[in-house]
């Protein structure tokens, strides 16, 4: 049987991923008002980022793959953008 | 018909259930969608029978809730979504691009397999106890107050969702990079062009639903506010995250057949689709726009006014990309050396029936006009239009023009044009009532209604018998040809798609030397007539 083992890279975004999660915990509890959802959401992204580019390894692919992935992102944001819009204009 | 055909390479069920033909596996999504189609239509039966008078004479209140929502279940998500792009397009992508199969065959039999596990459990749902959400499984009802088998049936949704996102990845892979050479962008059948937009529809809508359908499912059994108001969720999330899959999921349905629609009236007009480009690039059009209006859905929900507005907009703005493409095809009917085969009788059916379902459809984008049809049977009317007038149609034309080089028969001319045109007729007597059953304020969904609506029913449910012995027609003649039809040639309609180079029913490998395409599409010209095509 070959002995494999995770690529240093993976361990490490992991790990940075673990941190970035107790960050988000931690500074749950700072009361920053609205800045709390503006800190968590930044967190959130880099943490999307950091599995994307990682563990999806876009970082190493053709730029076909990386137009549907921004397609994806695209259209999640039009989502969230005109479901919020909704939402933020209720009466 | 050569020798060896992929129907004659082996006849064991082993050889059908683990193929990873493509067209095999378009043959058995073929048998299955039947299979649907008929239980599914077998509600329709049941509803236009009891709608046939105004009392409750025939299945209680809560029966004939369970009926429409087995109906709108069935045919939306296990024949409508996967029937042009699961059938035609499994068989015939490959055979149009020059390739010897799809890119990920295996792939394509998982599809097949995680499309029948989700129908069997959704089938499981109804026979067990029967859902009555009706198909949208709107909240609070799925979540809180539905006695039925809610939980099941959507998990059936969500795995056939799985088989729709996969087959869609196939298809985008596949003609991404398995084009003969010489087959650019621009010399791709347009039915490709509109499987391509239907893909990238299936790979970025359908996780949505998925997500959806798993909030339903954990609310409902773990209490999590998502969607309750009462523990912290939004009653209208849900109507969004649904109607953000399932409007561009009436995309996923249409566009397939108007890209087979190309195929036909270029065939049968001997003339290139008038504005090629354009027509290829509405398709893409079509489904980036369709992912900006399912609030359209939602205009007397209470939702913003703005929200609505915004809403409204963009539903006018996706009628654009919609009327180019049936200006197109009537500008390649002009002056076009007409033949009236059965496919065309189809194709002409789809282009009147489109037009009305999406001309309608601008009334239900006005806000004031959709606060008084919301509910009604205007928008049954509608969707009917769009979906069956429009997409099964298709469907039909599609299954009629690639049948020689699905079995190597030909069917019969006479009986195939009648059901065309019993198609049609039947159609438009049942649906067409509707329309003024509704703009009457006639509601949906309801088994019981005043007299003075039964002259519209009766004439609806009058339409849907001839309808329903018009859909039966082609399971007699089709099925004898596919047995004991006349050998059909490589090439019966002289048409100059790669698929009709190769013998008809195509070899295993689909062609015994890599094509190389040197010509614009659609040529129908007379040096293409004069050459000999029935090699």
């Amino acid at each position: 049987m070959t002995q494999w083992r995770p690529p240093l890279s993976l361990i490490g975004t992991w790990l940075a991923l673990l941190g970035l999660l107790a960050l988000t915990v931690t500074i749950a509890y700072v009361p920053l008002g609205a800045g709390n959802a503006v800190v968590a959401l930044s967190i959130g992204t880099v943490k999307a980022g950091l599995v994307a580019a990682i563990f999806m390894e876009l970082r190493h692919r053709s730029g076909l793959t990386l137009v549907f992935a921004g397609a994806g992102l695209f259209w999640l944001g039009i989502l969230l953008w005109l479901g919020l819009m909704d939402f933020m204009t209720r009466t | 018909m050569s020798e060896t055909n992929y129907l004659t390479t082996d006849y064991t069920l082993k050889s059908w259930f683990l193929t990873t033909d493509h067209k095999r596996v378009a043959i058995l999504y073929f048998a299955s969608l039947i299979f649907f189609f008929f239980i599914g239509g077998a509600a329709a039966t049941a509803i236009r029978i009891e709608l046939a008078t105004p009392q409750a004479d025939f299945v209680s209140s809560d029966t004939y809730n369970r009926l429409f929502t087995m109906h709108g279940i069935i045919m939306v998500w296990f024949f409508l979504i996967p029937s042009i792009p699961n059938t035609l397009g499994n068989f015939v992508v490959p055979l149009m691009i020059g390739a010897r199969d799809l890119a990920f065959p295996r792939l394509n039999l998982m599809s097949w397999y995680i499309f029948m596990l989700g129908g069997c459990i959704t089938l499981f749902a109804i026979f067990a106890g029967g859902i009555d959400t009706g198909w949208t499984f709107y909240t609070p009802f799925s979540t809180l107050y539905s006695n039925s088998y809610v939980i099941v049936a959507a998990a059936g949704v969500f795995i056939a969702g799985f088989s729709s996102i996969l087959t869609g990845l196939n298809f985008i892979v596949t003609i991404h990079r398995l084009r003969a050479p010489g087959l650019t962008w621009y010399r791709l059948p347009l039915f490709l062009w509109s499987l391509y937009a239907t893909s990238v529809i299936l790979v970025l809508a359908t996780p949505v639903l998925a997500i959806t359908l798993l909030l339903m499912a954990t609310e409902r059994f773990f209490g999590v506010g998502i969607f309750d108001p009462r523990i912290g969720g939004d009653p209208l999330l849900f109507q969004h995250l649904f109607w953000f899959y399932s409007h561009p999921a009436v995309y996923i349905m249409i566009l397939p057949g108007m890209g087979v629609i190309n195929e036909l009236v270029s065939c049968f007009s001997r003339k290139p689709v008038f504005g090629y480009k354009f027509v290829a690039w509405a398709s893409l059009a079509i489904a980036a726009v369709g992912f900006l209006v399912w609030g359209h859905h939602m205009f007397v929900s209470g939702q913003s006014l703005i929200a609505s507005l915004v809403f409204s907009f963009m539903s006018f703005m996706v009628a654009v990309p919609s009327a180019i493409k049936v200006f197109n095809w009537t500008a390649t009917l002009h002056k076009g050396s007409l033949r009236f085969d059965a496919p065309m009788l189809y194709a002409l059916g789809f282009i009147g029936l489109f037009t009305t379902g999406g001309l309608t459809g601008l009334f239900l984008a006005c806000l004031a006009f959709d606060v008084h049809a919301t509910d009604t049977y205007f928008v049954v009317a509608h969707f009917h239009y769009i979906m069956v007038g429009g997409m099964v149609t298709a469907y039909f034309g599609g299954l009629h023009y690639w049948w020689p080089k699905i079995t190597g028969r030909l069917y019969s001319e006479y009986w195939a044009r009648t059901a065309a045109v019993l198609i049609f007729f039947g159609f438009n007597l049942t649906f067409f009532p509707q329309f003024i059953l509704g703009a009457e304020g006639m509601p949906r969904r309801y088994h019981v209604y005043p007299p003075e609506f039964q002259v519209w029913n009766v004439l609806s449910s009058g339409g849907a018998v001839i309808l329903a012995v018009a859909y039966l027609m082609p399971l007699f003649y089709l099925g004898y040809s596919a047995f004991f039809g006349a050998r059909s040639p490589a090439n019966p309609w002289n048409a100059p798609g790669l698929e009709w180079q190769t013998s008809s029913p195509p070899p295993e490998e689909n062609f015994t030397t890599q094509p190389v395409v040197t010509r614009e599409p659609y040529q129908y010209n007379e040096a293409f007539e004069a050459e000999p095509q029935n090699a």
